[in-house]
């Protein structure tokens, strides 16, 4: 034996016999890395949404409230409404287009890896690639547009960009594999003993679905609109690209305090508010699965 | 005989806790070299962490004695410097390494030469009864459980271990292939000279197959014997109800005549067993084999008498199973043994007037459990 | 199975979707060889936007970037994601629910505040943004997903596997080279598969904390798509398409030939 191996079994025998230390060995450069670079600079932004703005951007140190006071403002009030009603409308849809789907590749037998291959595509393809798409498609001299002039049911380019419809078909458009497949892992496992058992006790189609499938997929529905809803909640490239200055959500907002208002404590608090807004969205849903575990047993 | 060389193993009061469990509380015992050696128990009764202290995955408690392998203390060492061989419930065979290679890993970390690994993975092979050059370059997925369970078996013995642990290897196989395989490991054991240490929970599986069996309940050693040891002088109730069927008769000792111990039941009915010199609970023991049901008058003398009116009967094909409820109170299980003249046990029917009878030799009075 | 196909219009209406979402991407491609610098109609075959790639200049080198940022980020995310995977797959520590928090945090939170967050963070350290700064807000957002990732392998795994390396004579770092990382490999792989295509993909965070001489693809892209609308942003995205598409393909490829078992 070498002494080089010599040497590492000395250590390894040392850590196995302090397992806490041996686990903490390996998890604190990860921890250490996400405490820092992550942790540390959302409590010190929120500490800054307390504070004074400064000249220049940046901050005084002077305690205040008047940030979030400051929602009130229907403006922002405005913002903040479109957010949500943006966010919840792309849930909803996406609910509505994705549960077909993952229906759909439930049931394709042999076509199941080829069908949820091409649900996933997309999301290994650049975000900014995909919305350029959208833009490519809905811009004035965009293929809808020129497709509607060359059918003769328009005569003149319509204002397709920049407005809240673009937005929500580019979230939609961005987040609709979120969706598809949670429910898709739920109606995988779904026994189709059931579907007969219901069938043999007299249950329609539309029975069958509303009585036994849709229940039994509920946990993919409820993870899948969480997984849609939050990043619509965060979203900024989507509403700066399609949507532009008249279209603003949350995060445009955030954005903007941080870079041409260079209100930095009004940019933090807003921020925060995305936080909130978020974290409310997660803890509904870990009510709503836990219920579902208490409810099981 | 007992000198620390011929020991291949030795517990010496050796605790495990786990936070507020204890896994194993001072537990000793030693096993000879080249001794098949079951731990036997219900789930949670310790016989797996005993094996993983041997093994070296758990390390005793703080003060919590120690354990010797061929006559040095191991406590403290890793499990890569004990030198011992291992078979996993799961197998645990390598998925990414063919069945080569597996067979083959335990030798390279010996750094044994390239060819001699060759050769010596061939002969593990055919000890096994696997065929090297149709399942060599496998892999484990390939395979079914009970080519499985050979692989494992060659990759622990290819490192000619002096002493080999298997824990419930044989659990995830089937009946047939059980029994083929209990065969297969006794033979192994006998003809290697390696050491078993062979944990199960299946107690026919200890009887056929042990040198001797140490039996756990709660972390401790409920009792240490060969396996006619523990079926015929079973020492507390939770060993005799372990082990095979036992019926307990209730009965206080009233003193000892002539080397036997007499018993009173609590209808004044008197009994008599061997003596046991540290008597907790009165309860005396007897297989169902060894009672005899009679015709009321019919009963020989000589030996134990117990009125009783049959109750239920089952048919076992080689048995009839006559559930009995004595006269003193308290049920037993007769096991009526056909012998061909069954058509005419099978007068008993439920109701009937009968004598339950059985030789004070082979009743058994019992400890109580330790807990 | 075929009995309990659902409903025609179902698969009608899921034909819509893949359309919807292959559709758009598929026209993108299409006109980057277009020649036509404006127009939608088909004015036919060129490679010209594609030699306009190449002589930008400002395009290649943001790629260059883009790739050594990725790759930096994704072995050191890797890394550190893994070794917090098996830290977490050993028995109870005191601090636990502290880190699961510490991981778990940054799935949820938007890309717009982790980038604002950590421009505050290297403004009050004084930290003169650029690549360093980048690369460790990438890594910071990719830790995450790769320790989520390595864990579920890991949790599949057969913890006896390591037990039986070890009793047959392996010490803990061979164990952990010969067994564990081979089995843990198709994890660590889409973990970091993972990792570098959202670091090679962000946009917002890197935006936030990039500096001058620092601008990596996608910084360039999004300039394109804000000033100019010329077909050179078709060919870069279709570049983009393939690049991802077979990146996917190898990481299936090697991810299939280890051989390790599936249905975990």
């Amino acid at each position: 034996m070498s002494a080089l191996k010599a040497l590492r079994r000395r250590a390894f025998t040392w850590f196995a016999d302090r397992p806490v230390a041996g686990t903490l060995g390996l998890l604190a450069p990860g921890a250490l890395w996400l405490l820092v670079f992550f942790m540390v600079p959302l409590l010190m932004m929120l500490a800054y949404s307390f504070m004074e703005r400064g000249l220049y951007g940046g901050v005084v140190y002077e305690a205040t409230f008047e940030h979030y006071l400051r929602f009130a403002d229907p403006l922002y009030v405005t913002i903040l409404g479109r957010t949500l009603a943006l966010s919840l409308t792309c849930t909803v849809l996406c609910l509505l287009l994705g549960y077909p789907v993952a229906w759909t590749i439930a049931r394709s037998g042999r076509l199941k890896n080829l069908l949820t291959f091409l649900v996933v595509r997309p999301f290994w393809t650049s975000f900014l690639v995909r919305t350029f798409a959208m833009i490519f498609l809905m811009r004035e001299s965009g293929l809808i547009n020129a497709a509607l002039m060359g059918l003769g049911l328009i005569s003149e380019p319509i204002q397709l960009l920049y407005t809240p419809w673009a937005v929500l078909v580019g979230l939609v458009y961005g987040f609709l594999p979120f969706m598809v497949l949670p429910i898709y892992t739920s109606l995988e496992k779904l026994d189709p003993a059931l579907l007969e058992a219901a069938e043999v006790l007299g249950a329609r189609p539309t029975a069958r679905f509303f009585r036994v499938i849709l229940p039994l997929s509920m946990p993919g529905v409820v993870a899948g609109s969480l997984l849609v809803f939050i990043p619509s909640l965060g979203s900024y490239l989507v509403s700066d690209l399609l949507g532009g200055a008249k279209q603003m959500m949350i995060g445009n907002l955030v954005q903007n305090q941080f870079t041409s208002a260079r209100n930095w404590p009004f940019g933090s608090a807003a921020s925060f508010i995305v936080m909130g807004l978020v974290l409310m969205a997660v803890v509904a849903y870990l009510r709503t699965r836990d219920d579902e575990e208490g409810g099981l047993r | 005989m007992n000198t620390p060389a011929a020991l291949a193993v030795q517990f010496s009061r050796v605790s495990k806790t786990f936070g507020a469990y204890r896994a194993a509380r001072e537990v000793s015992f030693e096993i000879r070299a080249g001794e098949f050696f079951s731990l036997l128990g219900p789930s949670g009764c310790g016989k797996t962490t005993t094996l993983r202290l041997l093994a070296g995955f758990e390390q005793p408690d703080v003060d919590g004695g120690e354990v010797r392998i061929t006559g040095g203390v191991v406590n403290g060492k890793r499990p890569y410097e004990r030198g011992l061989g291992m078979v996993f419930q799961s197998y645990a065979l390598f998925p990414h390494l063919s069945i080569e290679r597996n067979i083959a890993f335990g030798l390279e970390q010996r750094a044994v030469p390239k060819g001699e690994i060759a050769s010596r993975v061939r002969r593990a092979m055919q000890l096994v009864r696997l065929d090297p050059d149709t399942y060599g370059r496998r892999m484990p997925a390939q395979l079914s459980g009970g080519q499985k369970q050979r692989v494992a078996l060659a990759r622990a013995l290819v490192v000619e271990p002096p002493i080999l642990l298997l824990d419930e290897p044989l659990g995830a196989l089937d009946l047939k292939l059980r029994k083929e395989m209990q065969v297969e490991l006794k033979a192994l054991n006998r003809d290697l000279g390696i050491t078993f240490v062979y944990v199960t929970h299946d107690q026919e599986e200890a009887l056929t197959m042990s040198d001797r069996i140490a039996v756990m309940r709660d972390g401790r050693i409920a009792q240490l014997g060969s396996p006619e040891e523990i079926y015929e002088r079973p020492r507390t109730p939770f060993v005799a109800k372990f082990i095979g069927e036992s019926n307990f008769i209730e009965a206080k000792q009233d003193g000892v005549v002539n080397g036997r111990a007499r018993l009173v039941r609590p209808d004044g009915a008197v009994l008599w067993t061997a003596p046991n010199e540290r008597p907790t609970e009165a309860l005396i023991c007897v297989r169902p084999e060894r009672l005899h049901l009679h015709a009321p008058g019919e009963a020989p003398s000589g030996e134990n008498q117990l009125p009783a009116t049959v109750r239920a009967l089952t048919y076992r094909g080689e048995s009839l199973h006559v559930r009995a409820e004595l006269g003193g109170g308290g049920d037993v299980v007769v096991a009526v043994r056909n012998e061909g003249q069954l058509n005419q046990r099978l007068r008993w029917a439920v109701g009937d007037p009968a004598v339950v009878s059985w030789a004070p030799q082979d009743g058994r009075l019992l400890e109580g459990d330790d807990s | 199975m075929s009995q309990h196909l659902p409903p025609r219009w179902v698969i009608a209406l899921t034909t819509l979707v893949y359309v919807f979402l292959h559709a758009p991407l598929l026209v993108l491609v299409v006109f980057s060889f277009n020649d036509s610098k404006f127009s939608t109609s088909w004015e036919g075959f060129t490679l010209h936007w594609y030699e306009r790639l190449f002589e930008r200049a400002d395009l290649l080198s943001a790629l260059k970037l883009s790739v050594g940022i990725g790759l930096g980020s994704t072995v050191i995310a890797t890394a550190l994601g893994t070794l917090l995977a098996m830290g977490l797959a050993r028995r109870r520590f005191p601090g636990r629910a502290f880190v699961e928090a510490l991981l778990y945090v940054p799935v949820v939170t938007p890309e717009i505040v982790v980038g604002i967050s950590l421009l505050i963070l290297f403004v009050a350290m004084g930290f003169q943004m650029g690549v360093s700064t980048i690369l460790i807000a990438h890594v910071a957002f990719n830790i995450s997903f790769v320790t989520i990732v390595v864990r579920a392998r890991l949790e599949g795994m057969d913890r006896s596997l390591q037990e039986a390396a070890m009793i047959l004579g392996a010490d803990e770092w061979t164990t952990f080279w010969r067994v564990t990382v081979p089995q843990l490999w198709p994890g660590i792989l889409s973990g970091a598969l993972l990792s570098f295509t959202m670091s090679f993909d962000d946009f917002v965070i890197t935006s936030l904390v990039s500096g001058p001489g620092s601008s990596t693809l996608p910084i360039v892209v999004y300039g394109m798509v804000r000033k100019n609308i010329e077909p050179t942003i078709n060919a870069i995205s279709a570049v983009i398409l393939v690049v991802t598409a077979l990146l996917l393909w190898f990481a299936d490829r090697v991810g299939g030939e280890e051989g390790a078992p599936k249905g975990h």
